[in-house]
């Protein structure tokens, strides 16, 4: 019988350190993802945690992991070489195919950027694919902000219309200040027929921006979320990712708005 | 077949299944209750009939048999992960037919809700052999045949007990085993029709948002104190936390287990870096009680609770959950019965 919480020893091959808290993973393997997939990722003796696939290629996944609790803790002291543990990847993820073609708004805060980025990227490699790009991308401060070197690729991307903004600056913070909320009216939207928007972050956030977007007169159905949940097993079990009769991890993370307005923890 | 059968033939019965079967049973557990000098009865193995509690409802259900309060899923000897070695042994449980009725509750969420079976659960089911203890008065604080499960057919063997012992027998792998034990008869057993408590359910289409707004909840927010022994007596609550651990005498060998978590408990929505859900205590009685007679059916078709009456009876304050159905109900309207 095959046990399903058996998980698969993998290398790490990089590690990149984003922030003095987020480091990303890169581990050589053969799980090919959806965009917007996630990974159990297992610590013997530790204890799993569900960990969103913040890009993946060719023998390659990259996790974005927060130094936050006791296994995340373990995983920031490993090195390239060492050995990872995974299952998965579970959840629905993002249909790509929904937004070819089309005028694109992502809006990120935070580590929310993580499972939308293999959307971007993959948008920024083959931008015939897409009519137009807005990113809205908020952190809490300068020094939150992560995967640096790939925004500013992604601004030199003529299709692209980036838009950084922090909570609070710093002194030498030049950028925008103030919630992605403020800059979802200054978007420009030639028709609003042909958009499509996804918001991942906090849940507060989400909740807003949406708002923020129904105000701009864009039907719930062009809108898409992505949910973070507590999970124990990531496939349909133990009942943490429960909301009403959904499973996050099974029907989830991401939603159609429509679906995510009905979800009441 | 059918048995009359005296308690010697069917203690020689049980000792002739138990080379072969762990034999579970509701058992008194003598003065660890709550308060002094009480008892406690609960599942554990048994080699006599006169063990079986029969007069009284069984404080735990026999879902820590399927679905063990902690359970290793794996060994850890340094990075290597080993599976737990399987116990050879069938099982043959004694219980009520709102507790089969429970089980099945706990096979659609370990066996059937993704595409992946839990192993560990579908490992211990397929070795169960059901006793159905027939159950004609109920108790106190039952609702089974408003919920619909005060019946099943889904037994090896029924049990009318007595002086002497009734038994149909259905399982042929049994047959032989009770074959001449006792004098042929005609016996079928008999379901209860009438509980003392009745709830009526609501109609699951007319529950919508503000239902989960509404004031009734604000009560629950006063008197639940977030114990979780609503969560854990229940025969169909399904929900558990995995939980890792090292051996102190050595920290390179250790374990992973499964534990029960319940959603009344502090920390069952709590993500790593703090952030969780349903913070008040009447957002949780909600969410149960939702999934209990709404969300489960939704999803499947039929009500996840099973009227046992187990957390009106554990309740440390006195919270009716057969209460709480009948108030959603008054707010939303009884569902049709088809």
């Amino acid at each position: 019988m095959k046990n399903p919480y058996m998980p698969k020893k993998y290398t790490i091959i990089d590690i990149q350190h984003q922030t003095d808290i987020d480091y990303t993973f890169r581990v050589a393997c053969d799980i090919k993802p959806k965009n917007g997939q996630f990974v159990e990722v297992s610590i013997p003796k530790i204890g799993e945690a569900p960990i969103s696939i913040s890009d993946f290629g060719d023998g390659y996944i990259d996790m974005t992991i927060r130094r936050v609790g006791k296994v995340t803790n373990y995983l920031h002291g490993l090195k390239p070489g060492d050995a990872m543990y995974l299952r998965g990847p579970y959840g629905n993820g993002f249909s790509l195919e929904q937004y070819k073609n089309k005028h694109l708004v992502i809006a990120a805060g935070g580590t929310g950027l993580a499972p939308v980025k293999s959307i971007i990227n993959y948008f920024h490699r083959n931008p015939e694919e897409i009519q137009k790009l807005d990113l809205l991308i908020g952190f809490k401060s300068p020094k939150d902000i992560l995967f640096r070197e790939e925004i500013e690729e992604w601004m030199k991307n003529k299709k692209f219309h980036v838009t950084v903004t922090v909570d609070k600056g710093d002194e030498s913070w030049t950028g925008n200040v103030g919630l992605i909320t403020q800059f979802v009216p200054k978007i420009d939207i030639p028709d609003e027929d042909n958009l499509e928007v996804i918001i991942v972050g906090p849940p507060l956030m989400m909740k807003f921006t949406g708002l923020e977007f129904l105000q701009r007169k864009i039907k719930e159905e062009q809108i898409w979320v992505s949910f973070e949940r507590k999970m124990s097993c990531g496939i349909g079990k133990c009942g943490h990712c429960k909301i009403d009769e959904t499973y996050v991890c099974l029907e989830g993370p991401v939603f159609h708005y429509t679906k995510a307005k009905q979800l009441i923890d | 077949m059918a048995l009359r059968l005296s308690r010697e033939a069917f203690n020689h019965a049980l000792k002739d299944l138990s080379k072969e079967y762990k034999i579970y049973a509701p058992i008194r557990l003598k003065e660890i209750g709550r308060f002094s000098e009480t008892d406690v009865v609960r599942y554990g193995e048994i080699s006599m009939v006169e063990e079986i509690v029969t007069d009284e409802k069984s404080h735990f259900s026999p879902k820590e048999i399927l679905f063990p309060i902690t359970q290793t899923l794996f060994y850890f000897t340094e990075e290597e992960y080993k599976e737990p070695k399987e116990d050879g042994k069938k099982i043959i449980i004694f219980l009520r037919p709102c507790d089969i009725n429970g089980v099945k509750r706990l096979d659609q969420i370990f066996l059937q809700n993704g595409k992946d079976k839990d192993i560990y659960y579908e490992c211990l089911r397929e070795k169960v052999k059901f006793f159905m203890m027939e159950c004609v008065e109920g108790f106190e604080s039952c609702f089974c045949v408003s919920m619909d499960a005060n019946k099943t057919e889904n037994y090896a063997a029924a049990i009318r007990f007595g002086e002497e012992l009734l038994l149909e027998v259905k399982d042929d792998g049994l047959m032989n085993i009770f074959q001449g034990l006792g004098k042929e008869t005609n016996f079928t057993p008999e379901f209860i029709e009438e509980n003392r408590v009745k709830v009526c359910l609501p109609d699951v289409n007319k529950i919508t948002l503000e239902l989960f707004e509404h004031e009734m909840w604000k009560e629950y927010s006063q008197r639940c104190i977030a114990c979780g022994r609503c969560n854990f007596v229940c025969s169909t609550c399904s929900c558990w936390t995995m939980q890792d651990i090292f051996y102190d005498e050595n920290k390179n060998n250790g374990e992973r287990r499964r534990v029960w978590a319940g959603c009344h408990v502090d920390g069952f929505t709590d993500m790593a870096g703090g952030h969780g859900f349903r913070k008040n205590y009447g957002d949780r009685m909600r969410f149960k009680t939702m999934h209990k007679i709404n969300d489960f059916k939704k999803r499947n078709g039929y009500h996840m609770c099973v009227g046992c009456g187990r957390c009106d009876d554990i309740c440390p304050e006195y919270i009716s959950f057969s209460n709480c159905i009948n108030k959603v109900t008054k707010i939303v309207g009884e569902e049709r019965k088809s």
